[in-house]
C-alpha cells in the first residue's frame, strides 16, 4: 500500500480497485462467503427435500422415547425402559470410563518405557526401543481385535476359569474378582481418606516453608502415604471393620456375584494404553533429552543422588516440554476409544450407531457425537492449559 | 465447509459413480439400465456373494424378479452389501432402488423411517440357538436366565430380546455386536451362552459354527419377523412394481408356472393363466404399471415362481434345509397370498 | 551476620572414588552396559529372564512349531479338537494365509483382471523409488508423473470401462489394495488441502481465518470414524435425490479431510518458524501473496515439517483400518472377515495368525515411511548447517 502511494502517488484511483491489496482482500472474502453461503443453502435444501421426501421427522424430541435396546455395561442405572437420551449418557460415561482408565496405565507405561530408552542399562534400553518401534507402527485398531480374537477370545470358558489369587477368576467372559460391600460406618474410611488427604497437603505446604526458612527437609512422602492410607484404615478399625467380600461364584451360566470386567471392555483397554503409551515414551524421552545436560551434571555436582536429580531437576523441567503433546495423546486415546465398535463396547458411538438404526435421526446423532467428542477435547485442552501454565517457567 | 463442498464436486467430477435423477425411480432405473438392490452383506439363503462376486439367495432372487419385469433381464441388477446400520439411509438417499436385506416389516419403518413394504418374502420369528455341549440340559429359552446373549445391535431382534426377558422376569447379559459375522464368531468362541436372531438365519448360522451338531435351536419363537423387501415413500409407480412383481411370483405358484413350462403355459386355454402371463388379447395389466405385457413370464423365465426361489435358496435345495411351513401358499395351509392379477 | 543452619551445606568431604575403568571387551562392554550398579544388575537379571522366557516362546510359536501347509482347519486342530495335531499343540497357522494371500491382497477384485492391480503396483514402485532417491535426477518430472498422470492411469487400470478393460466395481475391491488406495488418495490430496488451509488460518482475511480455524480444530476435535460416519451417512442425504457416491469415494473423501485438518496444523508449524524476515524480504522483492508462498516461505517450511508430514503420513496410513467400521474391507478389514465369517479356517490360532501377518504388514509400511523421514532429516539438516 504504501508502495502504491509513493510509486503512482498522483493517479492511484486508477489502478487501486484491481491492484490495490485491500479490495482484493474484501472481494476475496465476499466470494468465499457467498460460495460458502450458497453451498451450505444448497446442502440445507437438499437435505430437507430428501428428509421430508422420505417423511423423516427432524429434531432432538427423539431422545425422550423409550429405548427398547439393553447396554452390557452401565455405570448408572439404565434398563430398556430409560430413553434414548439416557442410552446416550450410558455411552458417554463408558467413552469417559475407558478413556480415564487408558490415560491412566498409558501414562505409567508410557512413563517407565521413556525412561527405560534413556537407560544406561543396554538391555533395558533396547527392550523399550523394541517395544515403542513395534506399537507405534501397528494401527489401534488391530491391537484391538488382536487382544480381542487373538487372546481373550481363547480363554477358557465359565466351568474351566482360571483361579486367581483373592478369589478372582479369568474366563472367556472376562475378569471376575470380589467385590466389597460396605455396611454402616463406611463413612469412617471415605473421612479417614479425606482428612488424610488434606493433612497431607497441609504437611507438605508446612514442610516446603520450613525448608525455605531452614533448609531442613522432612519427609514428606513417606508422611503422605502413611496418612492417607493410615487413616482410613484407622476408620475401617475404629468402625468395626464394615465390609464383606462377594465372591464371584458358579451360576447356572456365568460366575454371579462379584465384580465383572468383561472382554470387550479390557481389549479396549489393554490395546489403547499399549498403543498410546508407545508414543507417551518417545514425548517423555524427547523431553528428558530436551532438558540441557548441564543441568543433570549440575544436580550431580550439588551432590543429588540420580532418583533425587530425576526428581527434583530433571523432569520438572522435561514436563514443559512434555505437556503439550502429552495433551494430544491423552486426547488421540479419547478419541480412539470410539474404535470400541469394531468389538462391541457401548461406548458412544456403538450406543449412538445403534439409536440411529432404531430410529433414523442421523443428523441429530451425529451432532451428539460433535458436541460431545468437541467438549470432551476442549475439556481436556483446557485442563492441560491450566495444568501448563503451572508448570511452566517462572520467570523473575 | 467450502472446501469441503468444492472437494467433494472436485472429485465426484471425476465421475466414479454419480447418477442424477429424478423421483421417478422406474425412470432412473431405465436410464442407468439396471435396478440397484441393497442386500445383506452375508446370510445364507437369502443374501451371500460367492468367491467371485456372485450374489445368491432368496433376497437376491427377489431383486432378480424386479430387474425381469422391469428389463425383461434379471442379469440387470446390481447388489450392495449393507450393514444393519447403514441400510435405512442407503434407501432413503436414492443409493439404492430397492432394500431386499430381510428386513422386518414393523409401523415405526413405514413411518418414522418413510419405508413402503412390498411384502412379505419370508414370515420369520425370532429364536435362539445354544451350544448343547457347552450347557446341556437347556431345551427351552425360559431357563436361559441369567446367560449372556450374543445379538446383533440396531436390529428389531435386539428389541424383542430385551422385552422377551423383561416379559418372562428373567436377567440376561446383552452382547452386542455391530455386524452378523462378529456375532457369529463371538458366539462360536464361547463368549455367549445363547445367540438370538431369526429363526432362518440361526439354521444359516448354524452351518457356519466349526461342528455344527453341537448346536441346538430351542423350539420357544419370541416374536413375528415377516421379512420383506421395501422402497422409498413416495413413488407409488415403483412401490406398484416392487408389490406386484411380489404377487406375481405368488401367482405364477399357485397356477404351477415354472421356470421350465412358462413358454408352454403361454398357449394354456386356462383364462386365469392368459391374463397372468399377458397373453390375453388387448391386455393392458403390464403397460398400466409401466412395464411391458409380458413382464410376468419375464420374472418366471428369471428366477422361477416363488416356489421355486425358496426351495433353491433355503429349502429342500439348499444345505439349510428349511421347510415351507407358513411360508407356503395359502392354498396349502400357510400365509403366502398372491392378491388376483386380473 | 548469617546465623542460619547451614545444614544443607557439606562440610565433609566426600571419599575419593576409584577412577574408572577404562578398556574394552565384551567383560567390561557387560560391566558397564549391564551390570553397572546393583540396581542395575537387579534389572538387567530382570530383563533378560523377560527375554529369555518370552522370546523362545514367541519363536516356537511363529517357526518351530508352526504348521506351515494344509489345505483347511483340519491342519490346524489339535486331536481333541478333531484335527491331528497332539493335544496342548499352539502355534501359527500360516497355512491360512497362504491360502487366503490373494484375497488378503486383492479382495474379491476378479481372479483374471488382477494383473491389472499388479501392473499399477509395478507403476506405483517404479515411479515412487527414484523419486525417494536423492541422487536419482529428473525430479521434477517425476513428481509430475507420480502426482499428477499416476492417478490417472491407477485410475483407468483399477476401475475399467474404457479401452477394452473390463470395469470392475469398487465393492469387489479390498484388501491391501484398499488401503494403499485409501492412502495414496489421502496422502496426495491431503498435502495441498493441508497447505491451503495452514495458509488460511495465517491469512490477515478475518472471514477464510476463520473458516479454516472451524474446520482444522472441528475435524481435530472428534475422531475420524465420527468423520466417516459422516461421510457414509450423511453426504448421502446433503446431495440431490439420485445423486449417489460410491462407497470407496466417500471413504477417500472422509479420509482425505480428516488428514488435512492434521496436515494443516504441521504445515502451520513450518510457517510459523520461519523469520518474519523472509516474509519482509519477498514483500520488499516486490513478489505477490502467492509468489512470496511458493518461493521464498513454503519451501522453507515445508523442509523444516518434513518428519510432521510423515508422521501425518503414517497415521494416515493406519487410520485406514477404520474403514473397516463403516463395512469396506481393507487389509484389516479382509483378515478379519476371513477370521470371523469362513468356518473354512475357524481354529482357536487362525485370529493370532492373521492379525501377526496384518501387523507385520502395517509394521513394515509404517516403519519404512519413519525410518525415510529420519534418514531424509538428516539430508535436509545437513544441507542446513553447511
Amino acid at each position: 500500500m504504501a508502495l502504491n502511494d509513493t510509486i503512482d502517488g498522483d493517479q492511484p484511483a486508477r489502478i487501486s480497485l484491481l491492484y490495490d491489496p485491500k479490495a482484493r482482500s474484501y472481494f476475496f472474502q465476499a466470494v468465499l462467503l457467498l460460495a460458502l453461503i450458497l453451498g451450505v443453502w444448497w446442502i440445507v435444501d437438499n437435505t430437507i427435500e430428501n428428509l421430508t421426501r422420505s417423511n423423516i421427522s427432524t429434531g432432538f424430541g427423539f431422545l425422550n422415547g423409550r429405548a427398547g435396546f439393553d447396554i452390557s455395561d452401565q455405570l448408572i442405572a439404565y434398563s430398556s425402559d430409560s430413553s434414548y437420551g439416557r442410552a446416550l449418557i450410558v455411552g458417554v460415561i463408558n467413552t469417559a470410563v475407558v478413556a480415564l482408565a487408558g490415560i491412566f496405565t498409558a501414562t505409567i507405561i508410557g512413563f517407565i518405557v521413556g525412561v527405560g530408552r534413556l537407560s544406561k542399562n543396554w538391555l533395558i534400553r533396547k527392550i523399550s526401543t523394541v517395544y515403542v518401534e513395534v506399537f507405534r507402527n501397528i494401527p489401534p485398531l488391530l491391537v484391538i481385535l488382536f487382544w480381542y480374537q487373538g487372546v481373550l477370545a481363547l480363554l477358557p470358558g465359565v466351568r474351566d476359569s482360571y483361579s486367581l489369587p483373592f478369589g478372582s477368576f479369568l474366563n472367556v467372559r472376562g475378569f471376575y474378582f470380589p467385590r466389597f460391600i460396605w455396611s454402616d460406618g463406611a463413612w469412617l474410611v471415605v473421612a479417614g481418606f479425606v482428612v488424610g488427604i488434606a493433612l497431607s497437603a497441609f504437611v507438605a505446604r508446612r514442610a516446603h516453608v520450613r525448608q525455605m526458612a531452614t533448609g531442613q527437609q522432612f519427609p514428606v512422602f513417606l508422611t503422605s502415604v502413611g496418612l492417607i492410607l493410615g487413616l482410613p484404615i484407622l476408620g475401617l478399625l475404629l468402625a468395626g471393620i464394615p465390609v464383606s467380600l462377594e465372591f464371584p461364584e458358579k451360576g447356572t451360566f456365568n460366575l454371579t456375584g462379584g465384580v465383572n470386567i468383561k472382554p470387550e471392555f479390557l481389549s479396549l483397554f489393554l490395546a489403547l494404553s499399549f498403543y498410546t503409551a508407545s508414543f507417551i515414551a518417545e514425548i517423555v524421552r524427547a523431553g528428558i533429552m530436551g532438558v540441557s545436560r548441564g543441568q543433570s551434571e549440575a544436580a550431580a555436582a550439588l551432590g543429588l543422588s540420580s532418583g533425587q536429580s530425576l526428581r527434583l531437576v530433571v523432569v520438572p523441567q522435561a514436563l514443559r516440554i512434555i505437556i503439550p503433546p502429552l495433551t494430544s495423546q491423552y486426547l488421540n486415546l479419547t478419541k480412539n476409544s470410539s474404535l470400541a465398535v469394531a468389538i462391541g463396547y457401548p461406548d458412544l458411538y456403538a450406543v449412538g450407531g445403534t439409536i440411529l438404526n432404531q430410529t433414523g435421526q442421523a443428523i441429530e446423532i451425529v451432532v451428539v457425537f460433535m458436541v460431545v467428542y468437541l467438549s470432551i477435547s476442549l475439556l481436556t485442552s483446557l485442563f492441560m492449559n491450566w495444568f501448563n501454565t503451572r508448570m511452566a517457567l517462572k520467570e523473575r | 465447509m467450502k472446501k469441503i463442498i468444492t472437494g467433494m464436486l472436485a472429485v465426484a467430477a471425476l465421475g466414479v459413480t454419480s447418477s442424477v435423477a429424478s423421483a421417478d425411480t422406474l425412470d432412473d432405473v431405465k436410464a442407468k439400465g439396471f435396478v440397484q438392490c441393497g442386500v445383506n452383506t452375508g446370510l445364507a439363503g437369502f443374501s451371500a456373494p460367492d468367491d467371485k462376486g456372485e450374489w445368491t439367495g432368496l433376497d437376491v432372487d427377489f431383486c432378480r424378479a424386479v430387474a425381469a419385469a422391469v428389463f425383461g433381464d434379471g442379469t440387470k441388477v446390481k447388489f450392495t452389501g449393507l450393514s444393519a446400520k447403514d441400510r435405512f439411509t442407503a434407501l432413503q438417499s436414492g443409493e439404492i432402488d430397492i432394500l431386499s436385506r430381510n428386513t422386518t416389516w414393523t409401523i415405526s419403518r413405514d413411518t418414522a423411517l418413510g419405508l413402503n413394504f412390498g411384502g412379505v418374502t419370508y414370515y420369520d420369528g425370532q429364536g435362539f440357538m445354544i451350544n448343547s455341549k457347552k450347557i446341556p440340559g437347556v431345551n427351552s429359552a425360559l431357563q436361559l436366565s441369567g446367560a449372556a446373549v450374543c445379538v446383533q445391535a440396531g436390529t428389531t431382534t435386539e428389541l424383542n430380546l430385551a422385552d422377551y426377558f423383561k416379559a418372562n422376569k428373567m436377567e440376561y447379559n446383552p452382547v452386542v455386536f455391530e455386524k452378523f459375522e462378529e456375532a457369529n464368531a463371538a458366539y462360536d468362541a464361547g463368549r455367549c451362552d445363547a445367540y438370538t436372531t431369526d429363526q432362518s438365519g440361526l439354521y444359516a448360522v448354524r452351518l457356519q459354527m466349526a461342528s455344527p451338531d453341537d448346536h441346538v435351536v430351542l423350539p420357544e419363537i419370541i416374536s413375528k419377523e415377516p421379512l420383506g423387501p421395501s422402497v422409498r415413500q413416495g413413488d407409488d409407480k415403483w412401490f406398484d412394481i416392487v408389490k406386484w412383481t411380489y404377487y406375481a411370483l405368488l401367482n405364477t405358484e399357485e397356477a404351477g408356472i415354472t421356470q421350465a413350462n412358462v413358454d408352454e403355459m403361454k398357449n394354456s386355454e386356462n383364462p386365469d393363466i392368459r391374463r397372468l402371463l399377458g397373453v390375453e388379447a388387448e391386455t393392458k395389466i403390464g403397460t398400466d404399471l409401466g412395464l411391458s405385457n409380458d413382464w410376468v413370464v419375464n420374472i418366471v423365465k428369471a428366477t422361477g415362481n416363488y416356489g421355486e426361489i425358496f426351495e433353491r435358496n433355503v429349502g429342500s435345495g439348499s444345505p439349510l434345509k428349511i421347510s415351507r411351513g407358513i411360508n407356503a401358499l395359502w392354498t396349502k395351509g400357510g400365509l403366502q397370498y398372491g392378491m388376483p392379477i386380473r | 551476620m548469617q546465623e542460619h543452619d547451614l545444614s544443607w551445606v557439606r562440610t565433609e568431604m566426600a571419599v575419593a572414588q576409584a577412577a574408572p575403568r577404562s578398556g574394552a571387551g565384551p567383560v567390561v562392554w557387560a560391566r558397564t552396559n549391564l551390570f553397572a550398579t546393583p540396581a542395575d544388575t537387579i534389572m538387567s537379571l530382570f530383563a533378560l529372564l523377560l527375554v529369555v522366557w518370552f522370546l523362545p516362546q514367541i519363536l516356537n510359536w511363529l517357526f518351530f512349531s508352526a504348521v506351515w501347509s494344509g489345505t483347511d482347519r483340519l491342519a490346524c486342530l489339535t486331536v481333541d479338537q478333531g484335527g491331528e495335531l497332539p493335544p496342548g499343540w499352539s502355534g501359527a497357522c500360516w497355512p491360512f494365509v497362504l491360502n487366503r494371500f490373494g484375497y488378503f491382497m486383492f479382495g474379491r477384485y476378479p481372479m483374471d483382471e488382477r494383473w491389472r492391480v499388479i501392473l499399477c503396483g509395478v507403476i506405483f514402485v517404479a515411479l515412487l523409488v527414484p523419486l525417494l532417491t536423492p541422487r536419482i535426477p529428473f525430479k521434477r518430472l517425476n513428481a509430475i508423473l507420480f502426482f499428477g498422470v499416476f492417478p490417472f492411469v491407477a485410475f483407468l487400470l483399477l476401475v475399467g470401462g474404457y479401452f477394452g478393460l473390463e470395469y470392475v466395481e469398487t465393492p469387489l475391491w479390498g484388501g491391501l489394495m484398499v488401503t494403499l488406495v485409501l492412502s495414496y488418495v489421502g496422502i496426495v490430496v491431503s498435502l495441498p488441502l493441508g497447505i491451503v488451509l495452514a495458509m488460511g488460518r495465517r491469512s490477515k482475511m478475518p472471514i477464510v481465518k476463520l473458516l479454516s480455524v472451524i474446520f482444522i480444530e472441528t475435524v481435530r476435535g472428534v475422531p475420524l470414524v465420527t468423520v466417516l460416519f459422516m461421510a457414509a451417512f450423511m453426504l448421502p442425504l446433503f446431495v440431490p435425490p439420485g445423486v449417489s457416491f460410491d462407497k470407496l469415494l466417500r471413504a477417500l473423501i472422509g479420509v482425505a479431510l480428516f488428514a488435512s485438518a492434521y496436515m494443516a496444523e504441521v504445515i502451520r508449524g513450518g510457517l510459523q518458524a520461519i523469520p518474519k524476515g523472509q516474509y519482509e524480504g519477498a514483500d520488499s522483492l516486490g513478489l505477490g501473496y502467492w509468489q512470496k508462498m511458493g518461493f521464498i516461505v513454503m519451501p522453507q517450511a515445508l523442509k523444516l515439517v518434513v518428519p510432521g508430514i510423515v508422521n501425518t503420513f503414517i497415521g494416515l496410513f493406519k487410520d485406514t483400518t477404520l474403514v473397516l467400521i463403516i463395512s469396506m474391507f481393507d487389509l484389516l478389514g479382509v483378515v478379519k472377515q476371513s477370521i470371523s465369517g469362513d468356518p473354512t479356517w475357524a481354529t482357536p490360532q487362525t485370529a493370532k495368525t492373521g492379525y501377526i501377518f496384518a501387523a507385520a504388514i502395517f509394521w513394515v509400511f509404517c516403519f519404512g515411511m519413519s525410518r525415510y523421514s529420519q534418514y531424509m532429516e538428516r539430508r535436509l539438516d545437513t544441507g542446513h548447517r553447511k
